[in-house]
């Protein structure tokens, strides 16, 4: 009942024209960028972070995670009408959306995939109003040992579970630890990394490496694509809406399914991408008449769409109560937070009060905002894509050098931006992941000094890491999930025997 | 219901062929890289060994953390670059096609180029140059239109960061002129 209480205060914060204006402009511009070819979520939230810096904290964040449900309803746009997805996890949905679009029901697959948007993230901001309080007051009794031992989880969990190549997951995640440590040493002041260079004392800044990562990688990935494009335009009209509406119920047990996948997997780090895959084929495989999906199944829209918002919502969990981001975008957020000087972690439920219920509250606000924006606007924002992308490319730069700029007002961050550019091109293009470097970056520092802390404190003993049930758990847990996949074989070689 | 025919159709003035040939193979770009990722480790175990990389009264040394992390780094890169020597199959795939190269070299050197620019006539003019100079020349657009775009664009980047949030951008001749 107390966090019934909280989040009506957290609507009380929200109720100021000034932040419900920036509300507005948050959803739009994110649906511009989940529209723009080659942008999307992460990359929209970088870019336009700068906009926030002079906010105070609850206006940048609400903006800020306004610009990115815009842009996951933005990328189902694309989706649907043009068959491609501006984001990984919009993939799943073009499989039935844009069969759908091609027999004339695009209407229809756009107010199913917003809609089932809608109620996936419905059910992650419930599990984050109810879940997330009880978690950070817990995490309140952690010490050093146990943050770090809860670091380590999270990156054992990213080498463990994720797709890609291990080797491949490691470099990134290395190299983002690395370049986290570069500059003055926190705990005892000494420069490190630093090679004599006066511009790299501070350090590399989280979001300029960021903004570059994702940014000017992105523009230069796109050039390369072919960039004409065909499509179906679509204008809904309120008789569609309500048709799809009476259907749904119909559907219940998939969207609850596809919501619960969702909101699993995003908490989980490194899981965003494949709920959306997962939401999908389970729905495939429980239907009775799994053959028709793939042809313009209403239901292949709400399966994936559902999943994928419930995780991407859901991934702003683990950064509210514990300070660990559950994807990239929820990366960029925390590195947000610390902009706006404030420090993430369980303390922030307790000291910024306004900041927390105010973020949840948006959360639901800005959903069912977007829904009525999005319902309402789609032929405006299909037409974004008659852009030429030589005009947008150029204005892309233009806002990500502001970006960087502004952060520190250093020159010397433009360049650093353009070098973590030909990076980000560079690994995406021999298949490096860009999440694990992101999160390491943002957390690495943090992750050290809770490492040295503890070392200081148990006088050098590893064993400090086991030295209660709870520590030596997670510990343990992040063993095991680090060496899951020669787990998985052992066990399975062990059942052939 | 809407009409199931294609509505938005966006041109584009030179789309990469398919039959280009490669610049560079998949595989060799892959080797190179964690190569020199490789040799970013080796480096940066160095400048860690010499920090400290021992254990003191107070904890570990300052270099302790990073130079086991680049110590990581080095050994997955050279897994990586074993892997890679072994593997026997194709690694013939394009990383990148000579068209396909030729576009990216089109937004990246103009790209490079801004930053020079801004530096020397400060952001928002080199940020008209470049938009401008972009639309006419790789997008093709008509003369007028490509310089309104980016007046308009610039114009409303000044307002929006100098004039409304106070965020300060590198400026030039022309703003001195206006007394900014």
């Amino acid at each position: 009942m107390e966090a019934f209480h909280l989040l009506l205060y957290g609507f009380s914060v929200l109720m100021t024209w000034k932040i419900l204006a920036l509300m507005m402009v948050g959803l739009t511009l994110g649906i511009f960028v989940g529209v723009l070819p080659g942008l999307g979520g992460p990359n929209g939230v970088a870019i336009l972070l700068p906009l926030t810096f002079t906010m105070d904290p609850t206006s940048a964040i609400v903006m800020l995670s306004c610009i990115y449900w815009g842009a996951l309803f933005g990328g189902a746009i694309t989706s649907i009408l043009f068959n491609i997805p501006g984001e990984a996890w919009s993939v799943a949905t073009t499989f039935d959306g844009y069969p759908m679009a091609q027999q004339g029901r695009a209407a229809e697959a756009l107010t199913a995939a917003f809609t089932s948007s809608f109620i996936g993230s419905l059910v992650a901001v419930l599990l984050i109003t109810f879940l997330a309080p009880s978690i950070a007051s817990f995490a309140l009794k952690f010490g050093p040992p146990e943050f770090f031992a809860v670091y380590l989880l999270t990156f054992c969990s990213f080498v463990g579970l994720g797709r890609e190549e291990k080797h491949k997951t490691l470099i990134s995640m290395a190299l983002g630890l690395l370049v986290a440590g570069i500059g003055m040493d926190t705990v005892s002041g000494q420069l490190r990394m630093t090679f004599g260079s006066t511009e790299l004392l501070r350090g590399v800044n989280f979001l300029v490496a960021v903004i570059g990562l994702f940014g000017i990688s992105e523009i230069l990935l796109t050039m390369e694509e072919r960039l004409a494009l065909r499509g179906h335009a679509a204008k809904i009209s309120l008789r569609v809406v309500l048709k799809v509406w009476r259907e749904m119920p119909r559907y219940w047990a998939t969207l609850l399914r596809s919501s619960f996948i969702g909101c699993w997997l995003g908490i989980t780090p490194g899981g965003a991408i494949a709920a959306s895959f997962m939401g999908y084929n389970i729905a495939k495989r429980m239907s009775k008449d799994p053959d028709s999906f793939g042809k313009g199944r209403i239901e292949g829209v709400f399966a994936p769409e559902t999943a994928a918002h419930a995780s991407g919502t859901s991934a702003l969990l683990p950064m509210l109560a514990l300070g660990i981001p559950g994807s990239g975008t929820a990366a960029i957020l925390l590195g947000g937070l610390m902009v706006w000087g404030l420090n993430p972690g369980p303390l922030l439920f307790v000291e910024h009060k306004e900041f927390v219920w105010g973020l949840i509250a948006s959360m639901y606000l800005g959903n069912v905002v977007g829904l009525v924006l999005v319902l309402t606007t789609v032929p405006i924002f299909a037409s974004v894509l008659r852009v030429p992308f030589a005009a947008i490319a150029p204005m892309i730069v233009v806002s990500c050098a502001i970006g960087a700029f502004a952060i520190q007002n250093a020159m010397f961050d433009i360049w650093l931006m353009m070098l973590f550019g030909v990076l980000g091109y560079v690994f995406k293009k021999i298949g490096i992941p860009m999440a694990p470097l992101t999160l390491a970056l943002v957390l690495g520092s943090r992750a050290e000094d809770s490492f040295r802390l503890s070392m200081i404190g148990s006088a050098g003993d590893m064993r400090v890491f086991w030295s209660n049930g709870l520590v030596g758990s997670i510990t343990t847990l992040a063993l095991v999930l680090l060496f899951w996949p020669l787990i998985a074989r052992a066990l399975a070689a062990m059942r052939k025997r | 219901m809407t009409d199931p025919g294609v509505e938005i159709v966006a041109g584009d003035p030179d789309e990469p062929p398919d039959d280009s040939p490669a610049v560079a193979q998949q595989r060799n770009v892959e080797m190179v890289t964690l190569a020199v990722t490789l040799a970013f480790a080796l480096l940066m175990m160095y400048d860690n060994w010499r920090t400290g990389i021992s254990w003191e009264p107070t904890g570990p040394a300052a270099g302790y953390f990073p130079f086991w992390v680049a110590l990581i780094l080095g050994g997955a890169c050279l897994f990586g670059i074993v892997k890679e020597i072994v593997k026997r199959d194709s690694g013939r795939d394009a990383f990148v096609t000579r068209s396909q190269f030729k576009r990216v070299l089109q937004m990246f050197v103009p790209t490079l180029l801004y930053v020079p620019v801004t530096q020397w006539l400060g952001l928002y003019v080199a940020s008209f140059i470049l938009i401008a100079g972009f639309m006419i020349v790789v997008g093709k657009i008509k003369a007028w239109k490509s310089l309104l775009t980016a007046f308009i664009f610039s114009a409303a980047m000044f307002g929006t960061f100098e004039i409304a949030f106070d965020v300060i951008m590198p400026k030039g001749p022309l703003e001195h002129l206006f007394g900014y």
